[in-house]
């Protein structure tokens, strides 16, 4: 009773228009093997992983080509039967470059997936899963690209009791974990177990936005009895699946600043993720490709695709078609999701959708605002999710106080979610102004 | 199937926005205060007509000039100072001589927003400094009250509002003292139904308090206003005067007269919620209400003056930035959130 009076939502947050309607209901399609995939060594926060493949070996779809460098890092699997082109430096979102494996996949092969040794989910300990998980690649899918294994053991003296299975998708135009819910229920269960072991917790709320309605009851209805899963609906409202906010709408509970989901017994996964890993672990499989969306008004075949990583976003464009007035083209969802500035970057583990606009969306009359000075409204404050002062973080930025930002107005805990920036009439780049200040603030207090 | 060759621009996320826009703000804050600025010309006619248009054109003009004499952009495309023109031109009384109005106007805009460093910056609103300057520099003119709804309103135009500058203003209409003196001087309480209706004498914009009600509801329905601010006013005034007046109902009048009297309306409802001079946290907002309320209240009570609306905002609006001092949002994760 008391969950239904809190109706399962946070405080602020904002309503854009969720552009949903031309993929949801589209089935997840295998996508074709671009003539060159480029698999960067570093897809996820942490050490690069170490390449065990040279130039010119034959490889096998599924099989690692290189090893994680110590506990922060995963490993990476080969995205198709092929050949070691190159192993050299590549561009990737960030545009800095990133050392990479370039594989050409054979034309003629049946690209079978290589199985490795198998973790069975009734036998093995806690750690046997977590370090099979790290050697399975995986990170999170919903776009953080974290190694899942590293935040799955919980720091010395903590214990975790609830275990979030995040299926909020609160971006627009992306409908991946929509279709990996529908259409891999089962792989979410078996993750779901997995997750449960490694991490000794004894709840799973599986939280949803209620646009999603569908995969909420096809959750319930698959659910194991035996599993204590709990799916919960939210109202659609951005950012619900920002792990925080997940917790404060369903738990009640605010994660301490500068803390971790740890602090308060509870651990979030993102519902591809936990498919994957339901996926792949019982035949010992790494991930080597990935659910995407490839959507936004300038697309023409838009879908949900099963995309190997690795595939150039220039040959996913070319596949699904773009119309002429493309303007631009961004990994993920309109509100977080990085500009491209480069085509030919690749699919990584944590790209959950290519959106690209035409000229109507960012043309004269959105992408070109003319910027007045901050008037003061207060719609930033309204918005912001973790209840900061936009406002004032914006004048402050503007004449580089960044010590003031980060000590005196808790610049460190802005996530960028954009909610601010998004409703800002004055059109103030204050997600922009908050990067590039916190960038900042870390060289200083490394220095 | 052809090699993707295109031009892509590249921009920080969000890349979408809700359209909201400044110059969209102003305009709707303009349209409010068209129902306001129809019915002052219909009660005071041509005099308030001309008191009106002078005071918009002249804000405008001063704030173009200054933006072109110091090589910078014009600003007046924001239509910010375009409200500040309305506004100032409504606080005052409706035959006042025209050049005292552009003195004001171009005080107003040129100090008290100009030197601040422009839109954004003003600490106090810009058309209370205006008219603050004129009650500094002309105590007469700008206590010179006409009866509302005179004769020939719309067939003659008001020897005063003509006056040369530096000349003393004759007036040729009927003169007579606000409600507000009235009660002050003679403790007498106009009735409240009159006031609400705008039939009493008073400055151009603010003897109508329902159609400044409407202009703000319209606001507060479009999300271009905090409705707060005007609300903790109300409340804190209707509250301190209640009070009085059942302690001694002789001397003091009820809520509903102080309400709809003076420029309380009008300055509750447009004036108190410039953003740019008031709090930022809805917190802060009712604070920053509550210390208008009781200032109105002391300076209508016991002050020296009559009306005590205009420097109630303007001290309030000197205290506006230590309220966002003293009261910030709490962060995610700290104080009482985190259990």
């Amino acid at each position: 009773m008391l969950q239904l009076l809190r109706k399962n939502t946070f405080r602020h947050g904002i309503h854009p228009p969720e552009h949903k309607e031309d993929t949801a209901g589209l089935p997840i399609r295998q996508f074709p093997f671009a003539p060159v995939l480029i698999v960067p060594l570093s897809q996820h926060l942490g050490k690069p992983a170490v390449p065990v493949v040279r130039e010119g070996q034959e490889v096998i779809r599924g099989q690692t080509i290189a090893e994680p460098d110590g506990f922060m890092s995963v490993a990476m699997h080969a995205p198709a039967s092929g050949v070691v082109r190159r192993i050299t430096l590549a561009p990737g979102i960030s545009g800095s470059m990133v050392n990479s494996v370039f594989i050409e996949p054979h034309p003629a092969s049946t690209q079978e997936v290589a199985d490795g040794e198998p973790c069975d989910v009734e036998t093995a300990t806690p750690d046997e899963i977590i370090i099979a998980i790290q050697r399975a690649g995986v990170v999170g899918l919903g776009g953080a690209a974290f190694p899942t294994h590293v935040k799955l053991k919980p720091p010395e003296g903590k214990h975790l009791e609830i275990l979030f299975i995040n299926g909020a998708e609160c971006e627009p135009y992306l409908t991946t974990d929509h279709r990996v819910m529908l259409e891999q229920t089962d792989d979410v269960f078996m993750g779901i177990r997995y997750l449960l072991r490694a991490t000794g917790t004894s709840r799973v709320i599986i939280s949803l936005e209620d646009n999603k309605l569908d995969a909420a009851e096809k959750l319930q209805e698959r659910c194991p009895d035996d599993l204590p899963v709990d799916v919960r609906v939210s109202p659609v409202k951005y950012p619900q699946g920002a792990e925080k906010m997940i917790f404060s709408a369903l738990l009640g509970r605010e994660v301490p600043s500068g803390g971790l989901p740890a602090d308060i017994e509870a651990i979030c996964c993102n519902v591809a993720t936990t498919a994957e890993i339901g996926r792949l672990l019982p035949r010992g499989r790494g991930i080597q490709e990935r659910v995407i969306t490839i959507g936004g008004p300038a697309v023409v075949k838009k879908g949900n695709y099963r995309i190997p990583i690795g595939t150039p976003v220039r040959f996913a464009l070319e596949q699904a078609g773009v119309v002429d007035n493309v303007s631009r083209v961004f990994m993920g969802g309109p509100m977080m999701g990085p500009s491209v500035s480069n085509l030919d970057i690749p699919i990584t583990k944590g790209t959950s959708g290519i959106t690209a606009f035409t000229t109507a969306e960012t043309g004269e009359a959105t992408g070109h605002k003319k910027i007045y000075p901050c008037i003061h409204c207060a719609r930033c404050v309204e918005a912001c999710p973790v209840f900061l002062n936009p406002s004032q973080l914006g004048i402050l930025a503007k004449n580089e106080e960044y010590e003031q930002m980060a000590e005196a107005f808790h610049l460190m805990d802005c996530f960028e979610c954009g909610a601010c920036a998004y409703v800002c009439p004055s059109h103030i780049p204050l997600v922009q102004y908050f990067r590039l200040a916190k960038k900042m603030v870390r060289k200083l207090s490394a220095a | 199937m052809p090699e993707l060759q295109k031009h892509l621009e590249i921009g920080s996320s969000p890349h979408i926005t809700d359209g909201a826009s400044v110059d969209v703000i102003m305009r709707n804050v303009v349209l409010a205060l068209l129902p306001v600025s129809a019915f002052a010309i219909y009660a005071f006619g041509i005099g308030a007509a001309l008191v009106l248009a002078t005071a918009t054109v002249s804000c405008i003009l001063t704030e173009h000039y200054l933006c072109k004499w110091t090589g910078q952009p014009s600003t007046v495309g924001d239509w910010a100072v375009v409200i500040t023109g309305i506004l100032y031109g409504l606080t005052l009384p409706p035959y006042l001589p025209l050049w005292m109005v552009v003195v004001g106007g171009m005080f107003g805009v040129g100090i008290g927003k100009f030197l601040f460093g422009g839109l954004g910056s003003n600490a106090f609103n810009v058309a209370l400094v205006g008219r603050a300057f004129l009650q500094a520099a002309f105590p007469q003119a700008m206590t010179h009250w006409s009866l509302p709804f005179a004769e020939d309103r719309f067939s003659s135009i008001p020897t005063s509002v003509l006056a040369i500058p530096g000349a003393e203003p004759v007036y040729d209409a009927v003169t007579t003292a606000t409600p507000l003196a009235r009660m002050k001087f003679d403790a007498v309480f106009a009735g409240d139904r009159e006031l609400m209706a705008g039939l009493t004498s008073g400055s151009v914009g603010e003897t109508c308090g329902v159609l400044i009600l409407l202009g703000g509801i319209y606001l507060v329905v479009r999300n271009m206003m905090n409705w707060r601010i005007p609300v903790s006013i109300f409340i804190t005034v209707a509250a301190i005067t209640w009070a009085f007046q059942t302690y001694d109902p002789e001397t003091y009048p009820g809520p509903m007269f102080m309400l709809f009297s003076g420029g309380l309306m009008l300055g509750a409802v447009f004036m108190a919620t410039d953003m740019v001079a008031s709090p930022i946290t809805n917190s802060g907002c009712w604070l920053y209400g509550a210390l208008i309320g009781l200032l109105v209240v002391v300076i209508r009570f016991w002050g020296g003056m009559p009306e005590g609306v205009m420097y109630a905002i303007l001290l309030a609006n000197a205290v506006s930035p230590h309220i966002d001092n003293l009261i910030q949002p709490r962060v995610y994760g700290t104080g009482r959130g985190v259990k």
